[in-house]
């Protein structure tokens, strides 16, 4: 292998420009992240002295917090119910589709329009739907049932709220991986025998990697982050905690718990930290065989 | 490299960034002073500025309006919307605020003249102090003694009901618990819901908290529990809550999902026979209906106490520690006290009556005037949850607590062991 000699200006232009991106990096992304582990072992409010109280905040997070728990099992929930049922509904209905039905454009765009909404605006909607008082469910199924003010049903409707706009999203990205699967393959499966569903499977479902890949990051983002529909629905209380909305409410806000709530943005941060990581050491693995 | 490359950084970039807030919201400056140079030419008398919350239409003109009539110096107002000014009150007042600020009355003030971040005004309440009552002076004084707050407009909480209704059904003001209890029966029986009642937004239900303690308990005791010195195992509190769980069946239900003011259309359609709430509630009715609209005092239930205790919220200003023309702000203040300024925004505003007792009351409506009386005849005034205690305890604990308890009324016990614990991780 030949190294190659780099001349002072090349090494000048490459420092600095390297030197650019580290220190960018290092000022939005990294500062901020050290400085919010660094608060969170404070009881600081914005106006006090910073004092160091260890690891109290997190104790207190843990034992004497009730929303934390919610939070924290809300957000496993919304994980779950769009990793395992928004996800594959989307899957299905892009395989639909790709079946070239009569008006297949049409509920194309029907289920991709939800997607072009943001989540707050889902959120409104969600409001026009679910309301005990003037809501459509219960105005056309006679019910009165409250569905956003019961806790223990608000997190499920507002999920299917979500999942709404997520359907779309993961439909379309499937559905341009689909067409761009050889019909070649497919066809050699239908000579070797291969059923519909085999087909599927084992042939085209694996050509998709790809894309599965991309929809997964997609869907542990949107799980994790999730934040405007709830806080556009109810403040993110009673029943509709999330770990983002309990940060955003101790450190925004007259409250200014910012130790605190910087010690919830730490447990969100190992939280995706866990998937990221997961994730990129996977990804080196392949690269390496 | 794989082309997928890029969504992983991207992935990375997202969940660092999303990580990273918290410490960039606590650093970052105070985004309400950027101020736009103006009033060119006014080195002479002297500029005031005011930070106002008044970002609703008609609070905002009635300021204008006052502001027009002060003449010592040039004002400028800087007028942030009502929430986000309240939210980012901590940066602002520690980068550089204006140098008079609107603000609450109470413990709400007390915080912030605790930690210096107000200027002590009490040679501007040696003169304005014949103009108000010792309540609302009270209301004014930091945990020191001295006064940092000028009372400007309030609004009283009572159990607003139509009179029209109340008439045809034969209803009266009940001034006592039981007789409460039986008119709210026999409103059940007529195919009333009883109580109007929301909570969707956190806060409402802290008034029928704050009334029902007060009653039972007396004013001390609310201000004192407060103020983080009570127990919230003890007894007394529970009782309040028993109490309350005892009209929970009178109670609007799925009150978590609905608004003040749905609640408040129900009181107006009248679908619900009556509503504890603050007397802005008649922003829900039709502007020809609210003369029909009348309230009583929330009734009797602990003899000793009676009825000499409501919550009033008080609105008013504040100077800032940080304040440039501390003269300017001072006599804008005065301004702002005098019985003229008051009534200018009183008439703009029917929500409100003004804080001066030298107020001139005969253009109030009909209401306004009933609520001037109700305050007149109470011996304190409590400022309501939220700025009777600290942000932090109101917001992050009581809202989710009572919303709990309207939940599940019957699970008192343990919420009061949770909501004692977080007091004392708070105010320790």
């Amino acid at each position: 292998m030949i190294t190659r000699r780099y001349s002072r200006r090349d090494l000048a232009v490459l420092g600095f420009g390297l030197g650019a991106a580290v220190l960018v990096n290092l000022a939005l992304i990294w500062g901020p992240t050290l400085a919010s582990v660094a608060l969170s072992g404070t009881d600081w409010n914005g106006i006090s002295e910073l004092r160091w109280i260890g690891t109290r905040n997190y104790g207190d997070l843990a034992e004497e917090y009730p929303p934390f728990w919610s939070a924290v099992r809300n957000n496993v929930l919304w994980l779950a119910f769009l990793g395992l049922v928004a996800t594959p509904f989307g899957l299905f209905c892009a395989v639909l589709l790709d079946r070239r039905l009569r008006l297949s454009r049409v509920y194309q765009s029907a289920l991709y329009m939800p997607v072009v909404l943001s989540l707050a605006v889902v959120g409104f909607i969600a409001q026009l739907v679910y309301s005990s008082d003037y809501g459509v469910l219960n105005a056309v199924t006679g019910l009165t049932t409250d569905w956003l003010g019961d806790s223990s049903i608000n997190i499920w409707v507002v999920m299917v709220a979500a999942a709404w706009r997520h359907v779309g999203y993961v439909m379309i990205i499937y559905l341009a991986g689909l067409k761009a699967v050889d019909p070649a393959l497919k066809e050699a499966a239908a000579i070797d025998g291969a059923s519909e569903a085999q087909t599927f499977f084992r042939v085209v479902f694996p050509t998709l990697r790809p894309i599965n890949v991309i929809v997964l990051v997609i869907t542990v983002i949107e799980a994790l982050r999730a934040f405007d529909i709830v806080y556009a629905i109810n403040k993110g209380r009673n029943g509709l905690e999330l770990l983002s909305v309990l940060v955003t409410e101790n450190i925004v806000g007259e409250a200014s718990r910012i130790g605190f709530g910087s010690a919830i943005a730490v447990i969100l941060l190992v939280i995706s930290m866990a998937f990221i990581v997961t994730y990129l050491s996977q990804l080196f693995k392949e690269d390496r065989r | 490299m794989t082309p997928r490359l890029p969504i992983t950084r991207r992935s990375m970039l997202l969940g660092a960034a999303a990580f990273g807030v918290p410490a960039i919201l606590a650093g970052c400056g105070n985004p309400n002073t950027q101020n736009t140079q103006g009033a060119s030419g006014s080195a002479a008398r002297g500029t005031v500025t005011i930070g106002s919350n008044a970002s609703d239409e008609i609070p905002k003109k009635s300021l204008e309006t006052v502001v027009k009539a002060f003449t010592q110096a040039d004002v400028r107002i800087n007028t942030v919307d009502h929430n986000t000014f309240q939210e980012n009150i901590n940066r602002y007042l520690k980068g550089t605020p204006d140098d008079v600020f609107t603000w609450f009355a109470g413990y709400r003030m007390q915080f912030f003249a605790e930690q210096g971040l107000a200027t002590d005004i009490s040679d501007v309440w040696q003169e304005i102090g014949g103009d108000y009552t010792p309540a609302f002076k009270a209301a004014s004084t930091g945990s020191d003694g001295k006064q940092y707050f000028v009372p400007f407009t309030y609004y009283p909480w009572a159990v607003f009901y139509r009179r029209s209704l109340w008439e045809e059904k034969g209803y009266v003001p009940p001034t006592t618990l039981d007789e409460f209890t039986a008119l709210a029966r026999k409103m059940k029986a007529d195919g009333l819901v009883p109580l109007a009642f929301a909570d969707k937004d956190g806060w409402p239900a802290m008034g029928t908290f704050d009334i029902l303690n007060m009653r039972t308990n007396g004013y001390d005791f609310h201000i004192s529990l407060m103020a983080g010195k009570e127990s919230w195992t003890d007894p007394k509190v529970k009782q309040v809550f028993d109490t309350w769980r005892g009209l929970m069946e009178f109670h609007q239900p799925a009150a978590l999902g609905r608004t003040w003011q749905e609640a408040g259309q129900s009181l107006a359609q009248k679908k619900t026979g009556m509503y504890l709430l603050g007397m802005f509630v008649a922003q829900q009715f039709p502007e020809a209906e609210r003369d029909d609209l009348d309230f009583f005092t929330f009734p009797e239930i602990n003899p000793r106490f009676g009825t000499d205790s409501i919550d009033a919220p008080i609105d008013g200003y504040m100077i800032s520690a940080k304040a440039k023309n501390v003269d300017g702000a001072k006599a804008l203040l005065k301004h702002l006290a005098q019985a003229s300024s008051q009534n200018a925004a009183t008439k703009l505003d029917p929500g409100t009556l003004a804080s001066s007792s030298k107020a001139d009351t005969s253009g109030y409506s009909a209401l306004q005037k009933r609520g001037a009386e109700l305050v007149s005849q109470a011996t304190h005034i409590a400022q309501f949850l939220d700025r009777d205690t600290r942000p932090d305890f109101a917001s992050t604990v009581m809202i989710p607590a009572l919303q709990r308890f309207v939940g599940e009324p019957d699970d008192i016990d343990p919420l009061l062991k949770d909501i004692e614990a977080q007091k004392a991780n708070i105010f320790r």
